[in-house]
């Protein structure tokens, strides 16, 4: 599997979905220079975490225009996965990738903490080898993570099934308490309408190994894998 | 606008005394103009030269077969880790900036020690942190609201340090793994903020800060100057006045940690082509410190043109210029004929910047504005050769008390339960996680164990390493502990002996994670030396630390001493804060503070109290100064040989495999030790792990149950082990040498302990509570 991973000026999650892509689960993955205007052959694209551009203007607002993104637009319309974490989520919410926005924590400080996910379908790319009723424990680590939409986009999310990860407590219910960030309806994560493109704040690649505490990130990492290799992505019609 | 006329008046202004002013005349042969006035100033300031302290700092152990850079040599020490892997790591202070303007001088403070790393050629990969402020609780039986002014303004500044630091940290993308912070009067108005950062690099990657090779180009890479931050250096070697701090406002500078990002990706990369012939960070002093400081290393000279500095304010004048800290500035010698790659580079990372000068032998530094010479000066002598003093130095009047207090009119404790509570709710002993989930702790996928066990543990992999290619020769993996620590309180109460006590603390914090130390590094943070009793407690203290990192063979790589800590309601308590790297061998042998499983055995190892102390521990404890508004008493004594024995035979232990849990007993003693290993296992938002334990201390009928509880006697560590284990581990420790005692068991929901005089039954939920929230119920209320 071959993997391209982002990097514009100061993402700093890349070297993280690198080692975690290339030295935890045996693929190739390299970084690719946000200058760039090719994916290279890529068969799926990482957006790392990061402060890309300082987060000057607004998270993810300037690095939407960074030439690589023409690309990474071009292969998401063709079908091709992309994941958004972190920064990266909010650069795909500024690209229009995805819908919504990612505005700051409710808290007004930032967090950084373990939290627990549930998976609410494993109709994606990103979810489908996790198992039912599995909790995901990932660590978040976000100043502006709160999930924005008006009320008719997330009536839209929910008709089609398109949210994909709610912050949960440990008996899986989206309590306030279990909110990190003041996010709508708890939402730690979504996918577009082709279930190609998804983003989420918390940060899977962190929390791979059983060392770091948690390997529960791989099985988004996994569905990934799996959705290319059965080659269950509608392709570009 | 012509320079200012140099009268006594303006001397002064610039913190030189008449004598100093002389020894400047003395090295030119002539009159400074204002510029050189300026220069000299941010030199020889206390920040810069040391010279307050340097014959006191030359007393530390500074040696060891896996030193590779030593201290004061550059601009962080660099120290072995096997398998031709090296780390280099430094601990500095932003105590005065703070103090005025939180957010960015916490900020720009882990700016500056993150380019001490990188100018070293070390990619940062961990951030630690040591924070001190007045109160942010009203006094026990003041009204808990309104605050008081103080207060208030004690919950400001503690407010945005941690921002700062935040904001700094987690956009440069470096985790802030560990830290500490302690509350007391004594820095009300004058908090500090010492800042570690730790980076790796092979070997053969070391950088030296020395502009070497005659007629090399030198470089200016980063952001243009401003009028920010001139002479921040001069500014924190002087008393911080309510005064002082408005006019200064100005000599704050402002950090830019996105800059800060792409500055070192590019001079990292710019490194591994081998252009670089020397590297140094413009931080204290800027471009004054960082061309006659290269120039003096390498014995040569330097000569470079302002008008070619970037600027961006207009207008700057050299004076100006060369005493800006504008943030995230460096300056790089490049080997004739590869100025190339320095363009290509930092052209694609979209940074300015500028060919300001040449390497040349005259040993001078030569400043030229638009071919006009404005100063020049031999390197060296402004370098090396600031005066040293050798201050006056009286013990303390106040030590006589302390010295005489007894516990005669303490009566003991009715209350245990009630007493453990009100100390694990205390702001210093409290859970720091109001802090440190403000941090980006985990990035870079190396936090194995993170803030909030005694120790953090890091792993050092392939992308630890400067540059991409570096990843292609497999090496490895390596975990490092870190800790950073200082009882003050120790230190005011027995300067000496307190500072024993720092040292082994942290050793004892590193040695419960596995880890054998391997060096460290201190930032000694004290009033103004001109006071014969600040300058006996820098001496003595100094005297402590330099006996106890032999003891552990931790020698000292380097650090900062920040003096003039004081505020109109007089100096802080001395604070050498200590920060330590160790190394643990084996990633099974990382061990964390908290109980594991029901069932499991729980031991102490070393005496539950030290019996020739006529205090018993209690001295200066957390107990004196919570419950009985007493802080006074001599501090527990430290006996380094036995610390030392401990912490081999808990290694011992852990590298047999048979601990479970290791955490020593610290502030609060005994009972909150117990009590942490109860309920500060993470498992995530709003899910604690807790677990109980079942304790009898009834063995130990003798001592008075306040001193058995809460006495804070060194050299004691709380493990756990299986049940099956137990009673060979016991046999072990005295093997070993060291005295061991049974406690009790881990399990059911709540901590009971049982002494002669009584019992304490308090449910983990609610001691968790207490301890958790704390810090941020301190800083919603009201």
């Amino acid at each position: 599997m071959n993997f391209a991973v982002l990097q514009f000026p100061a993402s700093n999650c890349d070297q993280d979905a690198v080692h975690v892509l290339r030295n935890v689960l045996g693929h190739s993955a390299r970084l690719l220079w946000h200058k760039e205007t090719s994916l290279g052959g890529a068969d799926a694209v990482i957006v790392p975490g990061g402060f890309s551009y300082g987060d000057y203007l607004r998270t993810g607002a300037i690095a939407r225009f960074s030439p690589v993104m023409q690309a990474v637009q071009a292969f998401a319309a063709n079908g091709g996965p992309v994941l958004g974490i972190c920064n990266g989520f909010q650069i795909l919410c500024e690209a229009g990738l995805l819908p919504g926005a990612l505005i700051r924590n409710r808290s007004l400080q930032f967090r950084c903490e373990h939290v627990f996910l549930k998976t609410l379908t494993p109709d994606s790319a990103f979810t489908n080898q996790v198992p039912d009723g599995k909790l995901l424990r990932v660590p978040i680590a976000h100043g502006e993570g709160c999930y924005f939409a008006d009320a008719e986009t997330i009536a839209t999310l929910k008709a089609q099934n398109r949210i994909l990860w709610q912050y949960v407590d440990a008996a899986g219910q989206p309590t306030d308490a279990a909110n990190p960030n003041g996010s709508l309806e708890n939402i730690a994560g979504v996918c577009n309408e082709r279930r190609n493109v998804a983003g989420l704040m918390p940060h899977p690649e962190r929390a791979a190994e059983d060392l770091l505490g948690s390997s529960d990130g791989r099985l988004i990492f996994a569905s990934l894998v799996h959705a290319i290799t059965t080659k269950s992505l509608a392709q570009a019609a | 606008m012509p320079d200012p006329v140099i009268t006594p008046a303006l001397t002064k202004q610039h913190g030189l005394t008449p004598e100093e002013f002389d020894r400047i005349r003395g090295i030119l042969g002539r009159e400074p103009n204002y510029t050189e006035l300026g220069i000299f100033s941010v030199m020889w300031s206390e920040h810069c030269s040391y010279k307050n302290s340097r014959p006191l700092l030359k007393t530390f152990p500074t040696k060891s077969p896996k030193i590779l850079v030593g201290a004061g040599e550059e601009n962080a020490g660099i120290i072995d880790i096997g398998d031709g892997l090296a780390i280099a790591f430094k601990i500095e202070s932003h105590n005065h900036p703070s103090a005025v303007e939180p957010f960015q001088g916490a900020a720009t403070g882990v700016g500056g020690i993150i380019r001490d790393i990188f100018t070293m050629g070390a990619r940062p990969v961990c951030a630690v942190n040591s924070l001190r402020f007045g109160p942010i609780t009203a006094r026990e039986g003041a009204p808990a609201a309104p605050a008081t002014a103080a207060v208030a303004k004690n919950r400001r500044l503690f407010t945005g340090v941690v921002a700062g630091i935040a904001h700094y940290g987690n956009c440069f993308g470096i985790p802030t793994i560990a830290g500490e912070v302690y509350f007391d009067e004594s820095y009300e108005g004058n908090p500090l903020v010492n800042a570690f950062c730790l980076g790796v690099l092979r070997h053969e990657q070391i950088a030296r800060g020395a502009a070497k090779g005659i007629g090399n180009p030198v470089f200016y890479v980063g952001p243009a100057t401003g009028r920010d931050g001139l002479a921040g250096a001069a500014f924190a070697s002087q008393d911080l006045t309510e005064e002082s701090a408005e006019q200064q406002r100005g000599a704050v500078q402002v950090g830019d940690p996105f800059m800060e990002k792409l500055v070192m990706e590019a001079c990292l990369e710019l490194l591994a082509t081998g252009a670089v012939a020397g590297i140094q960070d413009m931080g204290a002093a800027g471009l004054t410190c960082s061309t006659c400081e290269t120039a003096a290393r390498a014995g040569t000279g330097i000569e470079i043109d302002l008008a070619k500095v970037p600027q961006r304010a207009p207008n700057m004048t050299p004076y100006e210029i060369m005493l800006s800290e504008s943030q995230e500035r460096m300056l790089i010698i490049v080997h004739q004929g590869r100025e190339a790659e320095v363009k290509r580079i930092f052209d694609k990372w979209d940074l300015p910047w500028a060919e300001i000068g040449t390497v040349t032998d005259t040993e001078r530094m030569v400043v030229k504005n638009h071919g006009v010479v404005v100063a020049e000066i031999v390197a060296r002598k402004l370098a090396d050769e600031a005066p040293v003093y050798q201050r006056e130095a009286t013990e303390p009047a106040y030590l006589q008390a302390v010295r005489a207090f007894t516990l005669a009119g303490v009566a003991d404790t009715q209350d245990p339960a009630g007493n453990l509570n009100t100390l694990l709710a205390w702001p210093t002993i409290a859970s720091k996680n109001w802090v440190y989930r403000q941090y980006d702790h985990m990035v870079r996928d190396g936090s194995v164990v993170c803030p909030g066990s005694d120790a953090a543990v890091i792993r050092i992999k392939a992308d630890s390493l400067p540059t991409e290619a570096d990843q292609a020769t497999p090496r490895p993996d390596k975990y490092l502990a870190l800790k950073v620590d200082c009882n003050a309180v120790y230190v005011y109460l027995d300067p000496y002996e307190g500072a024993k006590t720092v040292v082994a603390e942290v050793a004892r914090n590193l040695a419960c994670a596995g880890a054998v130390p391997l060096g460290s590094t201190d930032n000694l943070n004290y009033g103004n030396p001109h006071n014969p009793e600040i300058f006996w407690q820098l001496r003595e203290s100094i005297r402590g630390l330099a006996e106890a990192c032999r003891a552990f063979n931790a020698p000292v790589t380097g650090g900062n001493v920040s003096l003039y800590n004081q505020n109109p309601g007089g100096p802080i308590d001395p604070t050498p804060t200590v920060a330590m790297v160790g190394l643990v061998e084996k990633p099974e042998h990382i061990t964390t503070q908290w109980f594991k499983d029901e069932g499991d055995a729980i031991l102490l190892l070393g005496e539950p109290v030290d019996r020739t102390d006529p205090l018993l521990g209690l001295g200066g404890s957390a107990y004196l100064q919570r419950v009985h508004g007493l802080k006074t008493g001599t501090p527990p004594r430290c006996n380094l040989e036995t610390e030392a024995n401990l912490h081999l035979a808990l290694i011992a232990l852990i590298h047999s495999g048979v601990v479970k849990s290791a955490h020593d007993c610290s502030d609060g003693g005994l009972a909150v030790a117990l009590a942490e290993s109860c309920i500060s296992r993470p498992i995530a938002r709003e899910t604690p792990g807790l677990i109980g334990a079942d304790i009898d201390l009834t063995a130990f009928a003798d001592v008075r149950q306040d001193a058995l509880l809460f006495g804070e006697t060194q050299g004691r560590v709380v493990i756990s082990v299986a049940p099956l284990q137990a009673a060979k581990v016991l046999a072990q420790a005295k093997t070993l040498g060291v005295p061991a005692y049974r406690l009790g068991t881990v399990g059911g929901s709540a901590l009971q302990i049982k002494t002669t005089q009584g019992s304490v039954t308090s449910e983990t939920r609610s001691l968790h509570d207490s301890w958790w929230n704390a810090i941020a119920r301190a800083m919603s209320a009201d």
